[in-house]
């Protein structure tokens, strides 16, 4: 059964209060408003003032919420501004109606990180001392200009912005989670992948001494990842370094991971070290460990039911009842059109 | 109640002079070990309410509820198909009388964990209890072992064994055939490391193998070698 915008409640609606108001055409006497009663001024981070006006949606967004719906889960969310609340208490003020964020202590204590270890409540503790500095990232493969990047150069040269994107893990559970980062398209642009490059492979950090999961010798590591090369580029996906204004715990993988939200969770590989430019498809570990259960695109998709978990509906953390799952993660309306022409079924 | 402590005192007094061992009697070890036998199946019950009410249960706490009680299901489904081996191996006679409640507690546990599924996680609705229910493999074995494990909860009772007769053991031994779907579906359950619930399974096929009828007959000849030889030492 699928499911249209336009048949879910207004629990659903996924649009910013921002977004919401400049809809109205409030949003600049708001803004005054705001800065008139905001307890600080400009103590916003410097990402805050880019994305403001970075966000796929333009100014004029119908405030209507079947139509704006996929804005949803929101890509860009606006930072409130460089008039609102400093950066630690800003997350709070961007909640999607219907969907709050998912605290900072669930997002930090309930990770899949098989890493350091297949029980998610354990892994924060295992990842305590991972020292995610100094860190280099090498970008190559099918590029002209094949770069290895220090952590800090990456948050330097380009602009972090906060996105507020669900997380929807294949084992039929969610999170909505702020996160800090930048598009990977812009880090791709810097290297210039050549012609015959098709795809994206990342790879996870190997170091078992770090690392206690990696000595199970039961899994394939590293952890290796992959994305088509329009995906790839697609505005929604973003090198993450941070969340909730924070630096990236080790645990949700520090310094530096994927985020791609319409995929399920494990698509969005953590603690890269080695982002390669590819032609053929990259074998995923999960690939190699359970071809028939996981493909190479792994799109949130409740139509392509999942051998143990339920894919119609998922559990957002910290809620009772269960939710409707959406057709990429909700996320349809940015990324559907990735695949025009492909079975689904098929390309699970 | 000085009486009362009197009296007890006294019997006490008389068992232990009509008896040469200070042991407790037969009956009086029976009778502990029955209590520790519930003690120890209601041990994870209360810390898993004792986790619920200190908030503990993880950022999933229905999931974690899940799991937890379909673990202990197992353990307990476990212990209560070892104790038949028990007295078969080592003589113990007493773990017979454990079997009953061990397995009760499996059902109870098989239950809670039915429940939770149901009515906690999927609040009832009908088409998603029916694709998680019936479209998952997992699921359906799970399911079945547990609708397995009603009838003979119903007929645990010196009644129905009675009404029953020679049928009531033909109809516990769906028990194995629970005991072997639950491993099944905690196979198809795992993502990848399925070395957990193997040996789960190990477990069950060593504890229904010494029932297998010649397995069993050379066990017991065993035991009555190994006992003559510390006799004869």
């Amino acid at each position: 059964m699928r499911i249209k915008s336009s048949e879910i409640t207004p629990e659903h609606v996924y649009i910013s209060r921002r977004k919401f108001m400049k809809g109205l055409g409030i949003s600049a006497a708001s803004a005054l408003l705001l800065a008139a009663c905001g307890p600080q001024q400009s103590s916003a981070p410097a990402s805050s003032s880019s994305q403001a006006t970075a966000g796929p949606t333009a100014p004029t967004a119908s405030a209507a919420p079947a139509t704006a719906g996929p804005v949803a889960g929101a890509a860009v969310q606006a930072n409130a501004g460089a008039t609102s609340a400093p950066a630690t208490a800003s997350p709070k003020k961007v909640e999607v109606p219907g969907e709050p964020l998912t605290s900072f202590e669930d997002v930090t204590n309930f990770n899949n990180f098989y890493e350091f270890t297949t029980n998610k409540e354990g892994v924060a503790r295992l990842a305590k001392d991972f020292k995610a500095a100094p860190w280099t990232v090498a970008v190559g493969g099918m590029v002209s200009k094949p770069m290895t990047f220090g952590i800090e150069d990456l948050v330097k040269k380009f602009a972090q912005e906060e996105r507020v994107y669900r997380m929807r893990c294949v084992e039929g559970w969610s999170m909505v989670i702020p996160w800090l980062g930048f598009p990977l398209a812009a880090l791709l642009k810097e290297v210039e992948p050549l012609s015959g490059a098709k795809y994206v492979r990342f790879e996870t950090v190997l170091d078992p001494m770090q690392m206690p999961g990696q000595r199970d010798k039961m899994y394939p590591w590293p952890y290796i990842e992959g994305l088509r090369l329009d995906e790839a580029m697609n505005d929604l996906t973003i090198l993450s370094t941070g969340l909730y204004g924070k630096s990236l715990l080790p645990q949700n993988g520090a310094p530096l991971r994927l985020v791609v939200p319409w995929k399920y969770g494990f698509k969005s590989v953590k603690s890269i070290v080695k982002i390669d430019l590819v032609d053929k498809e990259p074998k995923s570990l999960w690939m190699a460990l359970s071809p028939d259960e996981y493909g190479f695109y792994a799109n949130v998709n409740p139509e392509v039911s999942h051998p143990r978990w339920s894919q119609a509906s998922e559990r957002r953390i910290g809620e009772t009842a269960r939710r409707r799952t959406l057709p990429f993660n909700g996320y349809a309306e940015q990324v559907a059109q990735l695949y025009t022409g492909m079975d689904l079924r098929k390309n699970y | 109640m000085s009486v009362a402590r009197t009296s007890r005192g006294a019997q006490a007094e008389a068992r232990n002079n009509s008896r040469v061992r200070v042991r407790p009697a037969p009956r009086r070890r029976e009778q502990i070990a029955q209590v520790i036998v519930h003690l120890l199946a209601l041990t994870p019950l209360a810390l898993l309410v004792l986790d619920g009410l200190r908030d503990n249960l993880t950022a999933n706490p229905i999931q974690t509820i899940t799991f937890r009680t379909g673990k202990f299901a197992l353990a307990l489904l476990v212990l209560s198909l070892a104790c038949t081996p028990l007295n078969t191996v080592f003589g113990v006679r007493t773990a017979l009388k454990w079997r009953r409640p061990l397995g009760l507690y499996a059902f109870m546990y098989a239950a809670l964990h039915f429940l939770t599924f149901t009515v906690l996680d999927y609040g009832l609705d009908p088409v998603l209890l029916r694709e998680a229910i019936f479209e998952k493999r997992y699921a359906l074995v799970g399911f079945t072992a547990f609708l397995l494990l009603v009838p003979l909860a119903i007929t645990s009772t010196r009644g129905w064994m009675k009404r029953l007769g020679k049928r009531w053991k033909r109809l516990h031994q769906l028990a194995y055939i629970a005991g072997l779907l639950v491993i099944v579906h905690y196979v198809w359950l795992v993502k990848a490391d399925r070395r957990e619930p193997l040996l789960w399974g190990a477990a069950i096929a060593i504890l229904l193998a010494i029932r297998l009828p010649p397995v069993r007959r050379a066990v017991v000849k065993l035991r009555g070698r190994a006992l003559a030889r510390l006799e004869a030492n």
